[in-house]
């Protein structure tokens, strides 16, 4: 995983409240069987309505997407986030995620940042203008007119995204616990 | 002194802690996996993970792969029983993929062609793959579905699919749980499907979000293990990753001679343990729903999201009346995207495409329940396709012998290969833009069903209904 400290750059104002992961990436685009070259595809829908941030010059490239409630709903389809990935973008911040989503999000070295709608909807506002700072090490979100607004995650959560730890080699190096439990339950 | 086996505890709570290989400080566990489930569409990438660091698949033995999502439906072989290929270039790199990673790690695998395949959620409790008290997942968020026979099951994506592949369990934190308690007997013509999606309304698509729900009350009881199938897959649909039912005598009857069911001395002492399993006098749930089933009529979706749910007999909500700024602005953008509008009767939308299929709905009593509003009837003259698409190809086979395929073609619909179709569109059963469907799937998102797609959920007895009066109809009239 690619270790994540902090990300400055700007904030798509998405705002959109139950982002499913049909419109992040439609079911059509499943079909490869590599995980690079999603954020073509990304958010199809909305980029066929005129004037979607997605395709404005002024957040081409930004890193950080800023999303209504329930961002990620619906399919455990983890190329959402390669998807995410592929556009470039790091962090998503919004008042909530499905679980799911921020599972496979942290996998591939993106923050989910849970906010309260009121701090979102002033980040929505700033963002049009100017960039956002996500600091992980600080665990906050700060903007150039001197906005701060702290934020939680789950510590092994933090841990992992800022080592960049790969799960699997973790989990693997405990492989002894494993064994002994198939021969505790005869599984 | 308290022993642990004397705190009340719920279903989830017992399975939970009977799969805790490590529990780290922070809270974290490390969970056994006792069964995984594998497809074509979130299994490349992991795969292909395995080989790059050079590992293996751990226990092969608990893991069962089947192709669903990408299939074509139409014919899969030729008179001479030899196997079709795939037009779609695409697809068939996909099948290509899931054939030779089975191979190369030794997965078992249910052939595209075999009797046994199907839709992964309708294999699993059909070959007894699934069972009571275990841990089931799969890289799919209708995994839920599996909770109906009292296992922990949910959806997880393809790098913890990798995961499962590589360690045999995955790291969790704990759920919180939330009881849907329902009492009462359901009303003429209301079925499993109705109660979920009016269960969804009440939740909200959010208000399970970090929630395992577990379903009780007299409804539930009395419910068959496939309509359960139906309430704990769209367990998803409110946020909630797993969905339970606690194991009781339908479990047992349902589960018995399945062939990847426990036989002989290990069935009699499996039953004694899932026997033990359902949720103890005086446990706690962190929250509660609790309904009225004879209150639950046959319910519609109008919107583009499942919590957007009315009876039959209402109309369609006005997006003023929503007290929240931003669900009226999305409302009203559903309502747009739909073409409908505030106020309009459900029974005047007209429909030209029905579903009947999906891991929601394409079990073999949902098939009795479509045939029986549709015996004797034909579609409506603007139905411009109609689909059947079983979820197993046993369904399939169960479902000729009872001669239910003719009824539907009789009547105009096509009757299709199993597979997950037209509820998500990858394979070439869509709907085409600003068409309608009335669609026994689990999802009406924006494009779902294909691009610009209208998608209403609906019962299978509903989608029958649809389907003979070419509108959205209250099933209660026709079968009267």
């Amino acid at each position: 995983m690619i270790p994540f400290k902090m990300v400055e750059g700007r904030a798509y104002p998405l705002g959109l409240q139950n982002i499913d992961t049909d419109v992040i990436i439609g079911a059509r685009h499943l079909k490869t069987i590599q995980r690079a070259g999603l954020g073509r595809h990304a958010f199809e829908t909305l980029r066929a309505e005129p004037g979607n941030v997605f395709d404005s010059v002024e957040f081409a490239g930004a890193p950080i997407l800023i999303a209504g409630d329930n961002f990620g709903c619906g399919s455990s389809r983890e190329h959402a986030a390669w998807a995410l990935a592929d556009m470039g973008v790091r962090a998503v911040i919004a008042p909530t995620f499905s679980d799911i989503f921020s599972g496979n999000a942290f996998k591939n070295g993106i923050l989910t940042v849970e906010l309260p709608q009121a701090a979102i909807d002033r980040l929505l506002e700033v963002a049009r203008e100017l960039p956002l700072t996500v600091d992980l090490e600080t665990m906050t979100v700060t903007s150039p007119l001197q906005d701060r607004f702290g934020f939680e995650l789950d510590p092994f959560r933090r841990e992992c995204l800022l080592g960049g730890l790969d799960e699997i080699a973790l989990t693997l190096a405990g492989e002894a616990a494993i064994g002994a439990y198939e021969l505790r339950t005869g599984i | 002194m308290l022993r642990v086996s004397d705190v009340p505890r719920t279903l989830y709570e017992k399975i939970w802690d009977a799969h805790v290989v490590e529990r780290r400080s922070d809270g974290t566990c490390l969970i056994y996996i006792d069964r995984h489930l594998v497809h074509e569409v979130t299994s490349p990438q992991a795969f292909e993970g395995l080989r790059v660091a050079g590992r293996k698949v751990r226990r092969p033995d608990l893991t069962l792969a089947v192709a669903d999502h990408n299939l074509p439906t139409t014919a899969r072989v030729d008179a001479a029983g030899r196997r079709l290929p795939i037009a779609d270039p695409a697809s068939a790199e996909q099948l290509a993929a899931l054939e030779a990673n089975v191979a190369e790690f030794a997965v078992p695998y249910i052939e595209a062609t075999a009797d046994r395949q199907g839709i992964v959620h309708v294999v699993g409790p059909e070959q007894g793959f699934t069972l009571p008290g275990t841990t089931v997942v799969c890289g799919d968020s209708h995994t839920a579905a599996h909770g109906a026979l009292g296992a922990l099951a949910f959806g997880i994506g393809t790098s913890e699919v990798e995961h499962v592949l590589a360690t045999q369990t995955l790291l969790l934190k704990p759920s919180k749980t939330l009881e849907v308690r329902v009492d009462g007997r359901l009303g003429f013509g209301v079925g499993p499907k109705d109660l979920i999606l009016a269960i969804i309304g009440r939740l909200g698509t959010a208000g399970g979000t970090g929630y395992v729900i577990e379903y009780r009350g007299s409804t539930f009881a009395e419910m068959s293990v496939e309509g359960r199938l139906t309430v704990a897959n769209m367990s998803i649909e409110a946020g909630a990753r797993s969905g339970l039912f606690a194991p009781d005598e339908k479990t047992i009857a349902y589960l018995k001679g399945r062939p990847m069911a426990p036989q002989g001395e290990a069935w009699d002492a499996a039953v004694e343990r899932w026997k033990a399993l359902a949720t103890d006098e005086g446990a706690r749930f962190d929250r509660s729903l609790v309904l009225d089933a004879s209150e639950i009529a046959p319910t519609v979706t109008w919107g583009t999201s499942p919590e957007d749910v009315a009876p039959i007999d209402g109309v369609i909500p006005d997006p003023e009346s929503f007290a929240d700024p931003a669900k009226r602005a999305a409302a009203q953008k559903s309502l747009d995207y739909m073409g409908l509008f505030a106020g309009q009767r459900l029974e005047d939308v007209a429909v030209e495409h029905i579903f009947i299929g999906s891991c929601t709905n394409s079990r073999i009593e949902d098939l009795r329940q479509a045939a029986d509003v549709v015996r004797g009837r034909k579609i409506s003259n603007g139905i411009k396709q109609a689909l059947v698409v079983p979820g197993s190809g046993l369904v399939k086979r169960q479902a000729e012998a009872e001669g239910l395929d003719r009824i539907f073609t009789e009547a105009g619909f096509e009757w299709r290969e199993p597979g997950c179709s037209m509820c998500l569109a990858m394979n070439p059963d869509k709907v085409p833009p600003k068409e309608r469907c009335a669609s026994t799937s689990n999802r009406n998102f924006v494009g779902r069903q294909g691009p610009g797609s209208r998608t209403h959920l609906v019962s299978p007895a509903m989608a029958a209904a649809a389907a003979v009066t070419g509108r959205l109809a209250d099933v209660r009239e026709l079968v009267r």
